[in-house]
């Protein structure tokens, strides 16, 4: 009884909340900073893969099916790694900025490929004739979709961007293998010190309760938001 | 005159042209939409048969025919929505241009209207009537809102102004679908069987609409199965079967003493009940 007591003796956890309080704050600005350019990759990719131009089409589902079928590790990796280390493309001097940035951009690059797939769920549930009534009265392509396909397309996948955001937000915590220090580097750290040896359970229970109360509301938000913009047929 | 030249072998003699004095460009008398011998295939199936056609300005053409004789594509193919595989249709004298800016800017100069309305459904009545002049024509808010409301009550919906497309009924929204395709003053506008998804109450007040439009010198594409309608409004009856122009005459003529007996059949069918 008095041993497991002790599994879940939260002195520890609380002892070093500071640090963890850091590591989910570093979570956040990569999270915040990916969830905007995630969309609007996405949202660029979904306008290549029903674009008229077969070379936008192309890359397009190129790009989705590589970045999509490649392991989130690997595509940070290769960033911090390969181009960052190895090819010396460094967003900066300063290796905290220059990871961040990298760990952005792998994150967004990869989550803008789910993005992209969803909208594009959602564009085929716009009406064909949706798009045809755009074009009659004379708006070209690039005007049609971001003034009638588009929103409708949005409108129509809120939910599932929302999963997608959430994934993201969880996804985060493998940015740590991009040398970015958040929340489960700043957990690893912690684990490997010895004074910590009881913590472990308690760290893992605070660090998921931490990511629910970013992404429940997430979730609540998104639902909400779905029901909000539904459009009327 | 060959004003009336329809078909092979299927020439007719030209109906009266009368200047129109209506608010619409109908001042210009000669050809506005010319299509001349157009074929096109969805696969395998041969849907326009080297298809001729003038349709000259302030002049109301209605199409009719069985199901898939390819009124509606033929329809659609004046605005390229349906790209043809050979032949040439020139709108005011310029051919279709390909895919791009130039056709863009050539559908802003047609109306179109469908079938199934198709207004933007994430957009209010006075938005979809406002969107084509704000962002095609380049026209002040203002000015196109002043435009849009002015059609609305034309067309007896400006009440509504604010609601969206999904909160009117079938007629009301098709309505709408007209003022939209009038907010860009088009030179001709078409009708893809406009009252064909309405509930019978509501065909008379889209169908009242397209008359005045007719009255007032619109040259008009119409393709529908309201034989009313082109008893009343249209200058020539175009008869199609089978991806062919079977017949082309005046509404008299037409209905009265159709000469082809596809047509004959055709007509016994619909006049009988």
């Amino acid at each position: 009884m008095e041993q497991l007591l002790d599994l879940f003796d939260f002195g520890p956890f609380f002892d070093n909340f500071d640090a963890i309080l850091q590591g989910f704050w570093a979570m956040l600005r990569l999270a915040a900073a990916a969830g905007v350019l995630s969309l609007v990759i996405g949202t660029v990719l979904a306008g290549f893969r029903v674009a008229p131009i077969p070379v936008l089409r192309w890359f397009g589902s190129g790009y989705v099916n590589i970045v999509r079928n490649t392991p989130l590790t690997l595509v940070l990796l290769m960033c911090s790694l390969g181009l960052n280390d190895t090819l010396g493309l460094a967003f900066s001097g300063e290796p905290s900025t220059t990871y961040y940035w990298w760990a952005v951009l792998g994150l967004s690059g990869y989550t803008g490929a789910f993005v992209c797939e969803a909208l594009r769920s959602g564009i085929n549930t716009v009406p064909l004739g949706q798009a045809e009534a755009a074009r009659s009265i004379g708006l070209t392509f690039t005007q049609s979709l971001r003034l009638i396909i588009l929103p409708q397309a949005f409108r129509a996948v809120v939910a599932p961007l929302g999963s997608v955001l959430i994934a993201m937000i969880k996804n985060t915590t493998v940015a740590s293998a991009a040398s970015y220090g958040e929340i489960a580097a700043v957990s690893k750290g912690l684990l490997d010190l010895p004074s910590f040896a009881s913590g472990a359970v308690p760290l893992f229970i605070g660090v998921a309760i931490g990511f629910m109360i970013l992404t429940l509301p997430t979730g609540f938000f998104f639902g909400w938001l779905a029901k909000r913009t539904a459009v009327a047929r | 005159m060959t004003d009336n030249e329809v078909g092979s072998g299927a020439a007719e003699g030209a109906a009266p042209q009368d200047a129109s004095d209506g608010p619409f460009d109908a001042t210009g008398a000669g050809p506005l939409v010319v299509v001349e011998n157009v074929n096109k295939h969805f696969g395998d199936l041969h849907v326009l048969r080297d298809i001729d056609l003038t349709v000259n300005r302030g002049e109301v053409v209605v199409v009719i025919g069985p199901s898939g004789s390819g009124k509606s594509t033929l329809c659609r193919s004046i605005n390229r929505l349906e790209p043809i595989d050979s032949g040439t249709i020139l709108v005011d004298g310029k051919p279709l241009p390909q895919e791009g800016k130039d056709l863009a800017r050539l559908r802003s100069d047609v109306g179109m209207v469908f079938q199934s309305f198709n207004l933007f459904s994430h957009k209010t009545i006075l938005e979809n009537v406002t969107l084509g002049p704000v962002k095609v024509r380049k026209q002040g808010k203002a000015e196109a809102v002043k435009n849009a409301m002015a059609l609305l009550e034309r067309v007896g919906i400006a009440d509504q102004a604010s609601k969206y497309p999904a909160q009117l009924s079938g007629g009301q929204q098709q309505r709408v679908a007209i003022a939209r395709s009038l907010a860009m003053k088009p030179k001709v506008m078409l009708f893809d069987e406009p009252t064909s998804a309405l509930d019978p109450e509501m065909i008379n007040e889209v169908l009242d609409v397209m008359t005045d439009l007719a009255r007032d010198g619109m040259t008009m594409i119409v393709v529908t199965h309201e034989m009313g309608f082109a008893r009343k409004a249209a200058k020539k009856v175009v008869f199609m079967a089978d991806g062919q122009i079977v017949e082309s005459n005046t509404p008299e003529e037409f209905f009265t003493n159709p000469r082809s007996d596809r047509a004959k059949d055709f007509l016994s069918k619909i006049l009988t009940h």
